[in-house]
């Protein structure tokens, strides 16, 4: 098995912030904005480079929407800067209507994704999000899965020219892709081959999943690890012909297990290749006040829960 | 003035185009619709600078975004008869594969349209953008709105206003349509918001009256005088004092006729009060 190694913790927010700080610099049309979260979005460099590009909305994420939606109308690429919850849920609406329905250029950067957010409890810790976004028609919906390559889409998604869903977490997480990796909306990366079971995995759980594969590996279950980094549109071509190979397939997210990267998945497979799948995620519920680490091992989102899933759906195929 | 008797003309038919419209699908917004036709006229054949063509940046050009976005049959006959798209297709408004959505959007590429409008109170930010971005681009041409007095329950135009005043957005004229009345009954009596004059005043607009605002002459001068306070470092705020209903004795000064289609009786005898001036569709 391939082995990779953590180039050293870091939060993909950072990574974020990196990716809009080189688009400053790259792309005179990226402006962007921010609803008073300046620092939680890492968004300085951009400002202090661009401070003409960079429109401070104030605590008013359903006005940042429209104002995004509107900077579009003069040619712009907007960047909208907010938590996760507050740039989905709070302003459905808002992106529905002015946004994805009216087909606008506007990129919806998300930070604070899922339960990882921590101690400030269930709710910032949206959990949803992807559920939201990607019924919405025409929304790509991103979810990298470390600091160099949420920098990569960062950069990227300036280049595709639709409404787009970014998500990111605030805790450091380990940086394991190759720092000069291309970022292709769409097209998931293969990061071990494995003939016993595939398991797709988005956001920081990619890496749970490589751990989960090495572990599994030394008990002599080979383990296939995809990185899903787009949800939406869904690579259903890697997913299928991987199943075809393990015929059993656990998918990892930390995101509530109804309306995330999951059932997109089982979707796929109940059309073409109906295939046993276990679900990692949260089931049904809000989360809580915890540490990062204490709350993924709670809500059943690390490796060793991966792990368990795979010895789980291996003895259903 | 030769020039105000054709616009009155035009007004006449686009209040016929609205009834004939909403009678012919038997659904539709005549009441607020008829009470902004001489804004619609206005706005659109004696303020806006326009380019020839539509493309969806405006560049260069003044752009206009309607929030409330159920009063359509007014939107949709004055871009017709300004030019944007074919006149005849008014005959498919509200029906099945047209362009002519219920609510207007840029969905279905209509041109003259930029944004959908439908779900309320979401016009002024997007309007702000706009403006924001002929800032950034050095086009120092107008962004207008217009939204419901109703609609202002809404507090995303709050939001909207609080910023449009601190960030100095002085490219922006938003019309309030203060005719009165929402769905359920009058705003008074739904929700009663006091002075939207002495609201938008501490929000830190500019505003101004246009008392008659279905009197053409009033609404023309009333936004020539809104044009020329731009450039001062405040949005403006224009409040038109309209008639639900306006043209149609018995449409008129009642929110019955928000969202309803009059019948066949009903669409003659209201065509009869605004005789045929420039042909009908």
């Amino acid at each position: 098995m391939k082995k990779y190694t953590d180039q050293g913790k870091n939060d993909t927010r950072s990574g974020f912030g990196a990716g809009l700080a080189e688009l400053g610099r790259l792309n005179p049309n990226v402006v962007a904005l921010c609803a008073d979260l300046i620092g939680s979005l890492k968004m300085d460099k951009f400002i202090e480079e661009n401070p003409e590009r960079f429109f401070q909305i104030g605590i008013a994420e359903a006005n940042m929407m429209g104002i995004a939606a509107g900077l579009t109308i003069g040619g712009k690429i907007p960047f909208t800067g907010t938590f996760a919850n507050f740039s989905t849920g709070r302003v459905y609406d808002q992106i529905r209507q002015s946004i994805a329905y009216s087909g606008k250029n506007v990129k919806i950067c998300a930070s604070h994704a899922g339960v990882t957010l921590g101690e400030d409890g269930a709710t910032h810790q949206i959990l949803e999000d992807i559920g939201l976004m990607k019924m919405l028609p025409g929304m790509v919906v991103i979810n990298p899965c470390d600091y160099n390559q949420t920098k990569a889409a960062t950069i990227a998604i300036a280049d595709y020219e639709g409404p787009v869903y970014l998500r990111f977490g605030r805790p450091k997480v380990a940086n394991f892709t190759p720092v000069d990796q291309k970022f292709e909306i769409g097209k998931a990366l293969h990061l071990t081959e494995g003939t016993d079971v595939t398991i797709v995995a988005t956001g920081h759980l990619v890496w749970e999943a490589l751990i989960a594969a090495e572990n599994l590996e030394s008990q002599g279950i080979s383990a296939e690890v995809i990185n899903i980094h787009t949800i939406k549109p869904l690579d259903a071509n890697a997913i299928i012909n991987s199943v075809k190979k393990t015929g059993c397939i656990v998918t990892a997210e930390e995101h509530n297990v109804l309306g995330g990267l999951g059932e997109s998945v089982a979707r796929v497979l109940a059309t073409s290749q109906p295939t046993p799948q276990e679900f990692i995620g949260t089931n049904d519920t809000f989360g809580e006040s915890g540490t990062p680490a204490q709350l993924m091992e709670k809500y059943g989102l690390d490796n060793k829960a991966i792990e368990k899933a795979v010895l789980k759906v291996i003895e259903r195929k | 003035m030769p020039r105000l008797e054709e616009l009155q003309d035009l007004t006449t038919q686009v209040r016929r185009d609205i009834l004939r419209m909403v009678h012919k699908v038997n659904s539709g917004h005549p009441g607020g619709s008829l009470g902004c036709a001489e804004f619609f006229v206005a706005l659109y054949n004696e303020l806006m600078e326009l380019n020839e063509g539509f493309d969806m940046d405006g560049k260069g050009e003044d752009l206009f975004f309607l929030s409330n976005g159920h009063i359509s049959p007014v939107y949709y006959s004055v871009l017709a008869r300004s030019g944007y798209f074919p006149v005849d297709e008014l005959n498919t408004f509200r029906l099945i594969n047209s362009r002519l959505q219920g609510h207007p959007t840029t969905h279905e590429g209509l041109p003259g349209v930029r944004i959908a409008s439908g779900s309320l109170g979401q016009g002024m930010s997007v309007a702000i953008g706009a403006a924001l971005a002929k800032k950034l681009n050095k086009d120092s041409n107008i962004v207008y709105s217009l939204h419901g007095d109703g609609e202002l329950q809404e507090g995303q135009n709050w939001e909207a206003m609080m910023y449009a005043s601190a960030n100095k957005v002085d490219n922006l004229i938003s019309t309030i349509d203060l005719n009165g009345q929402q769905i359920d009954g009058s705003t008074d009596t739904v929700l009663n918001m006091g002075s939207v004059r002495a609201k938008f005043e501490a929000f830190g607009w500019d505003v101004l009256d246009v008392k008659e605002g279905n009197n053409l002459e009033a609404v023309i001068a009333g936004l020539k005088k809104a044009k020329s306070m731009t450039g001062n470092g405040k949005p403006i705020c224009v409040l038109l004092h309209t008639v639900m209903g306006n043209g149609v004795d018995f449409m008129m000064h009642t929110h019955a006729w928000h969202g309803k289609a009059p019948s066949d009786e009903q669409l003659e005898t209201a065509l009869a009060q605004n005789p045929e001036t420039l042909g009908d569709y």
